[in-house]
């Protein structure tokens, strides 16, 4: 039985921005859009006050709102991924049938619809808070999304890992805890951040339902002072270097764990 | 190796063991009894259901019809305890199999602390004698990642002597190891068999037959072909079928 090997390509991915580690010059194209963005949101400031630092000054508890509406939801996502990923392989009928037909339902129906259903159409019965109502839209749709990263992963350990844990005696659910869930972990850990790349900007269509995160303080800007095109330069560029810099993160960690697991 | 003893029940005893895997019959009834304390060297051509006949006996694979039994224990019965019939038989894989995110004591503790509840002391105790046992005192706190293919297999040896196993199963042990490494492995295996562990190896070294085997069993085509002493079956073979496979891998 040939053994898998450890760099394993699981593949799950909505095509987040992943910088190529492979380009090494000094004007890579990661570089030139990140550093790019960071001058011009220092530059148009420093060169026209107003209305580039009024704007500044005005959206930063917007970032901090996107930033609680992301990390929530990746969290609730990861927990509710990490049982879908576990119904996806489990024997029992019902509940692979269950969690199958949820990941099936939820990737059919765009995020935006989804968080129009609970707080509009679930609103009419009962009245959820509308942050309460985003990070519920957000976990749930990335929930499947998890889930299936977490079945591509479970999936990605060889089988004998499962064989040699079973004939020293344990059972399948011990097996699945100590050995097989925590290698996934690993495993999993660049498509999750890819996820909350993803997440991060599907985060702004959370400002339809009002909550004022980084594009709705943008919005409530511009709709002061109809400087649509200001308002909205900087908003793209802080959402631009918030991505830039994470998914700079993601492939640093990536690179760094093919490095020192080799196993 | 002591030899066999007549009133004792055997350690191992599989009878008229078939398994099919769809349109494949790997066992076409096979028959087998290992006393206590013998080593069984398991020879034949790929595909001959080795592997099958082994993996059976802890029943990572379950028959199609026949029995198996360890000790009193049946085996092949589903309402029997399976884990504790795990317990009870070690395995060691061809691809090593050890768990990459523990360190070698971790590993060889994983089933002690699971499955039998030993506190960690008492289990990291037990990992380190176990790994002085197979020469690898020194690598405790290593992750498999930083250990050569003969040293991970020895941690495996390790890690499946450390539920206390009546038999040993290995499923061709040094298959996956460069030659270098070879020796070492079977220099551990020819301990175990020293010291009167109950032995099944799926394996070709005839080396270690002739030193350690108490009888070679030959399978082709899902049958026991022939079984005798590894001088008789190596030397004098009875069958053309074992000729012609001996004439393939000498």
């Amino acid at each position: 039985m040939a053994e898998v090997n450890d760099k394993q390509n699981i593949g799950v991915s909505d095509g987040a921005l992943i910088p190529d580690q492979a380009d090494k010059s000094v004007f890579s194209a990661w570089r030139i859009s990140f550093f790019g963005a960071i001058i011009l949101l220092v530059a148009l400031p420093l060169f026209s006050p107003d209305p580039y630092w009024n704007i500044i000054m005005f959206v930063p508890d917007g970032i901090l709102r996107t930033f609680q509406v992301t990390v929530l939801s990746i969290v609730f996502a990861l927990i509710i991924g990490l049982f879908t990923g576990l119904g996806r392989i489990s024997r029992i009928t019902v509940i692979n049938r269950i969690a199958t037909i949820y990941v099936e339902v939820i990737r059919g129906i765009p995020l935006l619809v989804q968080l129009f259903y609970i707080y509009f159409a679930l609103g009419q019965f009962v009245q959820v808070p509308r942050m309460v109502a985003a990070v519920i839209a957000m976990s749930v749709c990335y929930g499947a999304y998890m889930g299936e990263i977490f079945r591509a992963g479970i999936q990605s350990i060889p089988k004998g890992q499962m064989e040699a844990a079973l004939a020293l005696g344990l059972t399948r659910t011990q097996a699945l805890r100590k050995v097989i869930i925590p290698q996934t972990f690993r495993i999993i850990l660049p498509p999750v951040g890819n996820e909350f790349i993803a997440l991060l900007k599907d985060s702004s269509l959370v400002s339809i339902v009002a909550v004022a995160d980084l594009l709705r303080r943008g919005r409530e800007y511009a709709s002061q002072t109809f400087e649509y095109f200001q308002a909205y330069t900087v908003v793209a560029l802080i959402y631009l270097v918030l991505t830039l810099f994470f998914s700079k993160l993601v492939a640093v960690m990536e690179e760094r764990m093919s490095k020192h697991h080799r196993s | 190796m002591n030899g066999t003893n007549g009133s004792q029940i055997p350690r191992v005893r599989i009878e008229d063991a078939t398994k099919t895997f769809g349109e494949v019959q790997a066992l076409r009834g096979v028959s087998l009894e290992v006393q206590a304390g013998e080593v069984i060297l398991v020879i034949g051509p790929s595909g001959s259901g080795k592997s099958t006949m082994l993996r059976s006996v802890n029943r990572l694979e379950r028959l199609t019809s026949g029995r198996i039994w360890i000790d009193a224990d049946e085996v092949s019965n589903s309402a029997s305890d399976l884990r504790r019939i795990r317990e009870e038989v070690g395995m060691v894989f061809q691809s090593f199999n050890l768990f990459p995110h523990l360190t070698a004591a971790g590993n060889i503790m994983l089933a002690p602390m699971t499955v039998k509840g030993a506190s960690r002391t008492e289990a990291r105790a037990d990992a380190e004698r176990l790994l002085a046992r197979v020469g690898l005192a020194d690598k405790a706190d290593a992750y498999p990642g930083q250990l050569s293919g003969g040293q991970q297999q020895r941690v495996a040896i390790a890690r499946a002597l450390a539920m206390n196993p009546k038999v040993m199963l290995f499923d061709e042990p040094t298959s996956a190891l460069d030659p270098e490494m070879i020796k070492e492995v079977l220099d551990v295996m020819l301990d175990l068999a020293r010291e009167g562990m109950t032995m099944m190896v799926v394996s070709h070294e005839m080396g270690f037959a002739r030193a350690a085997a108490d009888r070679v069993v030959f399978m082709d085509e899902g049958e026991i072909v022939e079984t005798g002493s590894p001088d008789q079956v190596f030397d004098t073979p009875s069958h053309d079928r074992t000729k012609r496979f001996l004439e393939h891998i000498l």
